[in-house]
């Protein structure tokens, strides 16, 4: 990609690779995390935890299949509860994996480089988390394939006419086309990883997965092309999912969910978290593992000021909500937004408003947008916010609509919490994995930011 | 392919500028069996050895349109002729609902005739290539670049194509068993 050639230092802001670093430093400085560090006791306690965390997701997910759904808190009129509460959370958190990895890289930002690889793996790890909510809140999980259109003995085939088929389409492609995109951005590294590896058994499976890759110029030239097409027909994907969780909220008659502003807003949103996420990974990643020179003060920056700029559309989401329900003249839209503010739920309301919308505002002081310390809390607040946001989203919407008579609350278990926070479990499980046996930051794309890699004529 | 034992010369480089101006050299030289390697894409290199056009963006067309047409036409099939359920009165052939779906088929298909169509289009998987054989090209993922003229050009010539390679200045020659 000849306009990601450009000088490491840009606009005379801070470095997206620090100075001083050529082909063999950059190779030898990533591979080598993989390949010759000793795996830290630090390593081990911290997937042996998320490890246990996941454990306890099979678990609470196994008695789930046991004893049905009758032991998670949903019932009428809340039918819907943590699951969807947390498929949405998770499905937002890996837009900015492919934001980073597609957009940016349409938008010639040549600082997504070094958090590419990582983001787009947390994309993959994140679907995967919500890939399992619905299959599981479906009550009998082992027929989950009937959500497909397959010829069947029961003569019966999907309703393409609901956004909850749309959803299964949407999701299940972008889960593929991530993967695609994750696993043909790894090829040239793996070959860096069978070339350098000095294990043999390392050396066999790098080499399989890189399938003979050899740098040859003509493969360049057709592998550009197709990274770049890739990311062309990533880009209104990953637009498109959002939009299209959205549209299971807002083709719903149900107040609070029949608006139009859901898809932007859920995008926005989706950005948003999926961005805090991100820094909470990067930020004790580059600490531990001493690549502050790759993932620079700029990264973070960047990063903050995308956080600060999806934080406002998704404030003015809020807005014009709160706004139509005055205007609309509506009254149950209107009771939505009264219920919001003065509820059973009004403190996660408030809770959800002093995350997303009031604490997020540090990030205009330019010393916290550099502090990686601050940048890591308030990343946490908008996670825990933008979860908020869903709960808000799912729950009071349904637990008060139309009819008095139909009204209920909705307590989770401790079976909802143990499956919520397992997921968090592996989740990270499979970070750590990662950062472990594959390269976390793309090499070869780090390379061609270098000053010598500008061909003079 | 006829197996020959030399596959072929291969000649190494410092940096890609110069990788680029010696490829461009050889080719003008006349030499049109040749391949360069190198550890990023390089601009301009397969246009110096006279490569321009690749048919990856046709194979995702074609994929792109299968997808779409396909995604459409199962829905029209499903909705409207073998299983016909009637929703709120709402048409059987609703197209705005359809477009969703067909949408994300075009991406599906899209995307993945992108990846095995640029990897068949390779060649890939090739696990084994005679150019492994040359100790040095382990550098070639990591910070050197390469040349080579396949003993299957017509010009080659042990003895002249190696003089015509230490011509270009390069780090090292070596010749590559099949």
């Amino acid at each position: 990609m000849d306009e990601k050639r450009q000088p490491v230092t840009l606009d005379g802001g801070s470095p997206v690779i620090e100075p001083g670093h050529t082909f063999a430093t950059v190779t030898d400085k990533i591979s080598s995390i993989v390949l010759t560090r000793p795996t830290s006791n630090g390593w081990f306690l911290g997937f042996g935890i998320a490890f246990l965390l996941t454990m306890m997701m099979l678990f609470a997910i196994g008695y789930l299949f046991v004893r049905g759904t009758g032991i998670w808190g949903v019932n009428i009129p809340v039918g819907w509860g943590f699951a969807i509460v947390n498929f949405v959370w998770w499905i937002g958190i890996g837009h900015a994996g492919t934001l980073i990895s597609a957009i940016l890289l349409l938008l010639r930002q040549s600082w997504r480089n070094s958090i590419n690889r990582f983001a787009e793996a947390m994309t993959l790890f994140a679907v995967s988390a919500a890939g399992i909510f619905p299959l599981i809140h479906v009550g009998r999980p082992w027929l989950a394939y009937w959500l497909f259109p397959y010829p069947n003995s029961m003569g019966v085939w999907p309703q393409f006419r609901s956004p909850l088929v749309w959803d299964v389409f949407a999701v299940s492609t972008y889960a593929t086309i991530s993967l695609l995109f994750w696993f043909i951005g790894l090829v040239p590294d793996l070959a860096t990883l069978r070339d350098r590896s000095t294990n043999r058994a390392a050396q066999i499976i790098y080499g399989m997965l890189a399938m003979g890759w050899r740098g040859s110029a003509r493969h360049w030239h057709r592998y550009e092309t197709a990274y770049l097409l890739l990311a062309g027909l990533a880009t209104p994907l990953v637009l498109s999912v959002h939009t299209v969780v959205s549209f299971d909220f807002a083709v719903a008659i149900v107040p609070g969910w029949h608006t139009t502003i859901f898809p932007p807003y859920f995008v926005a949103g989706a950005i948003y978290s999926g961005f805090a996420m991100v820094l909470m990974l990067a930020i004790p990643i580059r600490k531990v593992y001493g690549l502050e020179d790759f993932i620079t003060e700029r990264h973070l920056q960047n990063s903050a000021k995308v956080m600060l700029a999806t934080g406002l559309i998704v404030a003015y989401g809020y807005a014009i909500e709160a706004f139509m329900g005055w205007y609309s003249g509506n009254r149950y839209d209107a009771f939505t937004l009264w219920n919001r503010l003065h509820g059973p739920y009004a403190i996660p309301y408030w809770a959800l408003l002093a995350c997303n919308i009031f604490v997020p505002q540090l990030l205009w002081i330019r010393k916290l947008r550099t502090s990686p310390a601050a940048l890591f809390f308030v990343s946490g607040v908008i996670l825990v916010g933008m979860w908020l946001e869903r709960f808000i989203i799912v729950v009071v919407s349904l637990q008060r609509d139309f009819l008095t008579s139909s009204w209920g609350m909705y307590y989770p278990t401790r079976w909802d919490w143990m499956t919520y926070i397992g997921t968090i479990g592996m989740f990270l499980a499979a970070m750590f994995l990662f950062v472990r046996i594959l390269p976390m930051i793309s090499i070869f794309e780090m390379r061609t930011l270098l000053p010598e890699a500008e061909v003079k004529e | 392919m006829k197996r020959t034992p030399i596959y072929g010369m291969m000649a190494e480089f410092d940096s890609a500028t110069h990788l680029v101006d010696a490829a461009h050299r050889t080719y003008e030289a006349g030499y049109l069996k040749i391949d360069a390697y190198s550890p990023f894409p390089v601009e301009g290199l397969a246009e110096a050895m006279g490569f321009h056009k690749n048919n990856v963006p046709l194979v995702v067309l074609i994929g792109g349109l299968i997808g779409g047409l396909s995604g459409y036409l199962m829905q029209y099939w499903i909705s409207a002729v073998s299983y016909p359920v009637n929703v709120g009165g709402k048409p059987y052939h609703s197209w705005p609902a359809f477009i969703v779906v067909t949408f994300e088929m075009t991406i599906l298909f899209a995307g993945i005739s992108c990846v095995f169509g640029m990897l068949a289009l390779n060649g890939l998987p090739m696990p084994y290539h005679p150019v492994f054989n040359v100790p040095r090209f382990a550098f070639a993922t990591k910070d050197r670049f390469f040349l080579i003229v396949f003993s299957s050009d017509p010009k080659y010539s042990p003895s002249e194509t190696r003089r015509f390679l230490e011509s270009l200045g390069p780090r090292s020659i070596s010749e590559v068993p099949s």
